[in-house]
């Protein structure tokens, strides 16, 4: 009897202990940036004492040049990363996803290389390469390197999403006389669309966000937004690294947003059929 | 359309995969090999390489050469090396320990909740390194959000100093690398077989004897899994140490871009950088293994 009176007590306790601590993590995951974000709205020159609610460091900063043209640059290199990358990636993934063949270990091995080597890595390694070829550093060195980078983020949903597909439909194309190319465009595109969407997504915030490999292979003039932040941190803090740094925060979490969302409405409608 | 593909299989798979694998190859494969061969040559002392051969740079990380050319034992830079596996498993351990309550927790909600939750989980890493490394210096800094409190209620009359060390570091190491840790683990407590946990009970085990005896070893894989991909992001992570660290206290890879730029020791960099792939390489092999082990329970 005491022992079914106690039961219940003892499975409510540690639960209620484990929602406490999964409250407070997703207060420290958070609270950072909330303190990041907040503070970018103060008045105050010194940054950690609040006056008063201002957006003059959103001026100050994006009427600063050299800011202006960091952005551009980090648009440029991520715009052309992404659309290389993802096509790329898209005609790797219509190989791969087939039936086993000779090859299919070692391709799928090369793709995820980049995720494994440690960026810093990454980064010297690409610089002595550059350095070895006598190629000169620049936005078109920042491209190149983001583009190798970014293939295995945009590779992996357009993989998931060709892995999941109805192959009866292009079958049923082909059964209806449609040639190759137009069972692709009509049948498979439309198809892994969704896909495709979500691995430039990828792409583009990880080409955005990139700092080390930035920091090691750009030449002078070719800074981009994270290496423009970097060399603000570098002297110390002030309100307008707040402001930038919300900014750029806020592009990424839009960007993951919005794959969430592509990915989430996906997986409905393949729970539907 | 204007061409038709071609009929052969293995030619379009070769046209389909191409572009792909040659971009990873030619800038990321050979790009590897090449520092790899730099390692084993003298230094230019304007950055670069000369040619010839030399072990100069592998010798460096032991030694010293004194003004006889005589080599002294010099730990410098073995100690920074440890000090990066040191921070590096202190970071898995502090993570694994924070992160497997609430991935445990996460698994336990509605499904609707469930997506949610670990999309808050995601959302970080998608976000910035610097700009979470940076909005620590706002909490851990002098006068930050920590310290201002404690002046106001006169506990403390001067700084913590809780920035620029290895507290501060290994603070930023896990924010930037826990979610790596909940994911793996979450995964692998979704496929957990309940109706074990609730027979275990019916036997009367206690919640810790059901964690310690049946949870705990039927999500090793994903604890295993976690645990390497924050230790070897730990190990190569930069931001912390230069921004958290404030540049002084160096982890492995501060000092590896230390060579590339100011010290201009391209060989000696690489050198650092090749055994650093060393450590990376040892630690995927173990998560191959482990996931491949986890697939065959699966089946």
């Amino acid at each position: 009897m005491a022992k079914s009176m106690n039961t219940p007590k003892k499975t409510r306790n540690p639960i209620n202990w484990l929602k406490a601590w999964s409250h407070l993590f997703f207060l420290y995951l958070y609270a950072p940036i909330a303190v990041l974000i907040i503070y970018s709205f103060n008045d105050n020159r010194i940054a950690q004492v609040w006056t008063e609610f201002s957006t003059k460091w959103y001026v100050k900063a994006f009427t600063n040049e050299d800011i202006q043209r960091a952005i551009v640059n980090s648009l440029k290199v991520a715009f052309v990363a992404t659309i290389v990358s993802t096509l790329f990636a898209t005609m790797a993934a219509l190989v791969l996803f087939r039936p086993k063949f000779r090859g299919q270990v070692i391709s799928n091995a090369i793709i995820s290389l980049p995720l494994l080597v440690p960026e810093i890595a990454t980064a010297v390694a690409t610089l002595s390469f550059f350095a070895a070829i006598k190629f000169p550093l620049g936005l078109t060195s920042i491209i190149i390197a983001h583009i190798v980078f970014c293939i295995p983020f945009a590779f992996m949903p357009i993989r998931a999403r060709l892995a999941g597909m109805d192959q009866t439909l292009q079958e049923a194309g082909k059964d209806l006389y449609a040639n190759e190319w137009q069972v692709f465009y009509y049948v498979t595109l439309p198809m892994l669309k969704p896909g495709i969407i979500a691995g430039a997504i990828l792409a583009f915030i990880i080409s955005v966000d990139d700092f080390i490999i930035s920091l090691m292979v750009a030449g002078a003039g070719a800074t981009t937004l994270p290496l423009y932040i970097y060399s603000m941190i570098r002297l110390g803090v002030s309100p307008e690294i707040n402001a930038v740094s919300t900014v750029l925060f806020c592009i990424s979490v839009s960007a993951i947003a919005a794959y969430w969302l592509i990915s989430r409405q996906t997986e409905d409608k393949t729970h539907v059929h | 359309m204007a061409f038709n593909l071609p009929e052969n299989p293995n030619t379009r798979r070769w046209l389909g995969l191409m572009p792909a694998i040659l971009t990873i190859f030619f800038f990321m494969v050979i790009p590897i090999t090449i520092l790899g061969v730099f390692s084993f040559k003298p230094a230019d002392p304007y950055g670069g390489v000369e040619s010839g051969f030399s072990l100069e740079a592998w010798i460096q990380l032991f030694f010293e050469r004194d003004l006889d050319d005589s080599l002294i034992f010099e730990p410098v830079y073995l100690q920074i090396i440890l000090r990066s596996i040191i921070l590096g498993l202190l970071a898995t351990a502090a993570s694994l320990l924070m992160g497997f309550p609430v991935a445990w927790y996460i698994v336990q909600q509605p499904t609707r909740q469930r997506d949610l939750l670990l999309f808050l989980v995601t959302i970080p890493f998608w976000t910035n390194l610097l700009i979470r490394a940076y909005a620590w210096i706002l909490i851990l800094g002098k006068d930050g959000m920590i310290e201002k409190p404690l002046y106001g209620l006169g506990l403390i009359d001067e700084s913590l100093e809780l920035m620029y060390g290895n507290l501060a570091i290994g603070v930023g190491l896990i924010y930037s690398y826990i979610p790596l840790m909940i994911l793996p683990i979450y995964a692998s407590l979704e496929k957990l077989d309940t109706s074990l946990i609730e027979a275990a009970r019916d036997l009367y085990a206690n919640r810790w004897t059901v964690i310690r005896r049946i949870v705990i070893p039927l999500c090793l894989p994903g604890i295993v899994a976690g645990c390497i991909l924050v230790f070897v992001l730990s190990l190569g992570d930069f931001i912390s140490p230069s921004v958290l660290g404030g540049g002084k206290r160096m982890m492995l890879s501060n000092l590896i871009q230390f060579q590339f730029s100011s010290a201009r020791n391209w060989p000696f960099g690489g050198a650092l950088t090749m055994l650093l792939l060393l450590m990376v390489a040892i630690g995927s092999w173990f998560y191959m293994r482990v996931s491949a082990k986890d697939g065959a329970v699966e089946h």
